[in-house]
């Protein structure tokens, strides 16, 4: 440990620790518009500057590490004036206006601008050329509102290991972007949204599906459902000042009835039909290999996260076997939306529309996705991010705080506390081994309260075995078996559970979700998502489930009845044509 | 890493020269083994395949990307920061009209414009009949003699917009 002196105050910090984090650790705050936690300093945007007393001349805080008696200054005149000086050249050639921009009062730029006390325009130059990328279904890029921090390029490269942007060109005509000034539908892009969630600006943002929305609410003639993602009602509070972490469900439900839709429904629903589907296909894989002796795929990789498949698509098609072929619980409710639900109430397919709530802007890709209607029609016609949800409640005037709660519509809104926790990196994991073990051994899995601990959590890869004994006589080729899953989350971890598997490790199970933290840290939830929100948000996510009467997906009484009444059983014909997909190789 | 290995998509080369392409990769796969584990890898990789191919095609990037482990836009990023990379073919002749101070205030502009306006080319691009390439050059040492152009290895002094034809009708 060394003594550094943040403004007189002294603060021990370990050596190597930048002057950034040692005035976090002193209480004190540096603006920054590059840096991200955890990741490399980039030392970007020069908005961090401080005055170090005996230094030529003012240091990036960001990057430079501390040294023992350092005497550093974060508020002095020269420190206000530089860090003005570098907003107001940023602005200078920033191509966007502020009172149309997506990103109006959610901007970090904006945001500066008003602290810093930037009340004109000095500086009137060249402005960036805005040039926009619409490509994909997902995400909308324009570059005269980037600002060149690179967080998106440190997500997308060294988070998310995709890495379809990098800085092209150089000096003022300097462009974030694909190669060559490609546009993203061209590129190896998963559409994970990450970067629209670390950008500080307008520059990345979601695809806008409100104005489809509105639409279809205004026209009388459509019947109009909704679901929502397991990990929306930990984070929508965070639209209206809530703290992360607060859960919203009940209030959530009302608002949405008074936006109009005609059943408020639950993605809830499907992931416990997921883990019904994804169990039993995965003990019959169990059963191929062990007692069929079949060559057939193990591990079995989850299928609930988009941008995980298309990164398989692209980089491991060599593995696409391995990925369980359920659709992901979004696509599954689409397609009993417009059948069974559709059947249930006398509609046809079209006549009604699956408006989805996501955490993410994937779904969006995904919901587009040809093979996606096995209904007859798209199966899932638009996909809001729980910002975009945010938005619309605000729109409506509704005073989302004051809202009293109110319960999802029955047959499609009934869930497990297994299904809230696919919101959670390892939840899905936990989900299905709540599920599968007890189908095997008719006994409930004997973890504490329910929960598979060394799956869960913030780290980037995890594993766990679990030994399944006591098992039912159609099973007993699995009694004494060790099941060994593991789980990562952040499309890097998934490079390196895979590499894992290649060096010879054993798996049977794994889920593999895109983006850190798992659904609660989608690239479409409220900004600004650090690891202390990602925390905040799991914890809610497991109150929810520990709240629950049912905790198991096959007790969801509402699954129990679509089987009785129109699946049959899981794996039948029909599920197979409405709740399974396949995947193509994007290798070329 | 979007290092997506286009092994069949190799484009044909559309410039009339007499090498054997296929072999010209498997020259490039020669030097990125050399390099394979060494972190610096890309620029020097880079340049050895300029030198190769003339310029940097995009199925010698995309096998570069591949082979280094490096994200596409990466490599792309570092060809378009550096002037001395080209992702176009050059001309047998590339000329060079210096812009360095000197040249510049003895009317480097005003002979770039007339190579420009001869050739009808823009800097960067290259003539339809692959025989001049145009760029602009940064002092080459020789500011006495300005404007200083050069035409490959061969200088030319105190070159006159009016002498551009002249310069270019003496290359074949």
């Amino acid at each position: 440990m060394i003594s550094v002196y943040i403004n007189n105050v002294k603060v021990n910090v370990e050596e190597g620790t930048t002057i950034l984090n040692s005035a976090k650790a002193a209480g004190v705050k540096i603006p920054t518009l590059c840096h991200l936690e955890s990741q490399s300093p980039k030392g970007a945007c020069r908005v961090c500057m401080v005055e170090v007393e005996g230094a030529r001349s003012l240091m990036a805080s960001c990057t430079a590490p501390v040294s023992d008696g350092m005497k550093i200054f974060t508020n002095s005149g020269k420190v206000r004036d530089a860090r003005k000086f570098v907003v107001e050249l940023l602005i200078s050639e920033h191509c966007g206006d502020c009172k149309t921009c997506e990103r109006n009062e959610d901007c970090e730029l904006q945001k500066l601008a008003f602290e810093l006390g930037v009340k004109d325009i000095r500086f009137e130059g060249e402005k960036i050329e805005s040039l926009i990328d619409d490509s994909t279904p997902a995400l909308y890029r324009d570059s005269g509102k980037c600002i060149k921090c690179r967080r998106c390029v440190t997500v997308c490269n060294e988070v998310q290991g995709v890495g379809s942007i990098s800085p092209q060109g150089r000096g003022f005509d300097s462009l974030i972007g694909p190669a060559f000034q490609q546009n993203l539908d061209e590129v190896p892009c998963v559409q994970c949204g990450q970067c629209a969630a670390v950008c500080p600006v307008g520059a990345i943002v979601e695809k806008d599906h409100v104005s489809g929305v509105w639409e279809v609410l205004d026209n009388k003639e459509k019947f109009v459902v909704v679901q929502t993602a397991p990990a929306i009602r930990a984070a929508l509070g965070e639209c209206f000042g809530y703290e992360p972490g607060t859960l919203v469900t009940g209030k959530m439900v009302t608002a949405l009835r008074q936006l109009g839709f005609n059943r408020v429904f639950d993605t809830n629903f499907t992931a416990d039909l997921t883990i019904l589907e994804e169990g039993t296909e995965l003990l019959m894989r169990l059963k191929k290999a062990l007692v069929d002796k079949e060559n057939v795929a193990i591990p079995q990789f989850t299928s609930c996260s988009p941008g995980w498949i298309k990164y398989a698509e692209y980089f491991y098609p060599d593995y696409l076997d391995n990925i369980s072929t359920c659709k992901s619980p979004q696509q599954m409710f689409g397609a009993v939306a417009k059948t069974y639900y559709a059947q249930k109430i006398g509609k046809k397919p079209e006549e009604i529309i699956v408006v989805s709530v996501m955490p993410c802007t994937a779904k969006k890709y995904e919901a587009q996705r040809p093979e996606m209607n096995d209904s007859g029609v798209q199966d899932v016609d638009f996909v809001l991010t729980t910002r975009e949800l945010g938005r619309m409640i605000k729109q409506a005037g509704i005073d989302f705080k004051s809202l009293p709660d109110d319960k999802m519509d029955s047959p499609l809104g009934l869930s497990s506390g297994a299904a809230d926790i696919f919101a959670n990196t390892g939840g899905v994991m936990e989900a299905a081994v709540r599920t599968a073990y007890e189908i095997v051994t008719g006994r409930e899995v004997p973890l504490d309260n329910l929960h598979l601990k060394a799956v869960s959590g913030l780290e980037g890869i995890k594993k766990a075995s679990l030994k399944i004994e006591g098992t039912k006589p159609e099973w007993s080729f699995l009694e004494g078996v060790e099941l060994k899953v593991g789980v990562a989350h952040g499309l890097s971890n998934a490079r390196g559970i895979i590499d894992l598997m290649k060096k010879g490790e054993v798996f049977h199970f794994i889920e593999i979700m895109t983006c850190p933290g798992g659904c609660i840290g989608g690239g479409g939830q409220p900004r600004f998502t650090t690891d202390e929100v990602r925390e905040k948000r799991m914890h809610a996510i497991y109150l929810e489930d520990e709240g629950k009467q049912l905790r198991k997906s096959h007790d969801n009484p509402e699954i129990a009845q679509i089987y009785k009444e129109f699946l049959k059983e899981p794996l039948s014909h029909l599920s197979h044509k409405l709740l399974h997909t396949h995947y193509i190789s994007r290798l070329n | 890493m979007d290092t997506i290995g286009k092994e069949n998509e190799l484009k044909k080369c559309a410039c009339d020269n007499s090498f054997d392409e296929d072999q010209l990769y498997d020259q490039l796969d020669d030097i990125i083994e050399q390099h394979t584990n060494n972190p610096g890898a890309l620029i020097p990789v880079l340049q050895s395949a300029q030198n190769l191919f003339g310029y940097l095609p995009e199925a010698a990037l995309k096998r570069i990307s591949f082979k280094l482990n490096k994200p596409y836009s990466e490599v792309a990023g570092v060809v378009g920061f550096y002037s001395y990379f080209s992702t176009v073919p050059k001309g047998k002749y590339t000329i060079r009209v210096c812009l360095g101070t000197a040249c510049y205030v003895r009317g480097g502009k005003d002979v770039l414009k007339a190579f420009s306006d001869e050739l009808e080319i823009a800097v960067g691009e290259t003539t339809r009949n692959n025989k001049f390439s145009l760029e602009v050059g940064r002092c080459f040492g020789a500011c006495g003699l300005a404007p200083v152009i050069m035409v490959n290895d061969e200088v030319f002094q105190r070159v006159k917009p009016s002498k551009v034809s002249e310069i270019l009708n003496s290359f074949e």
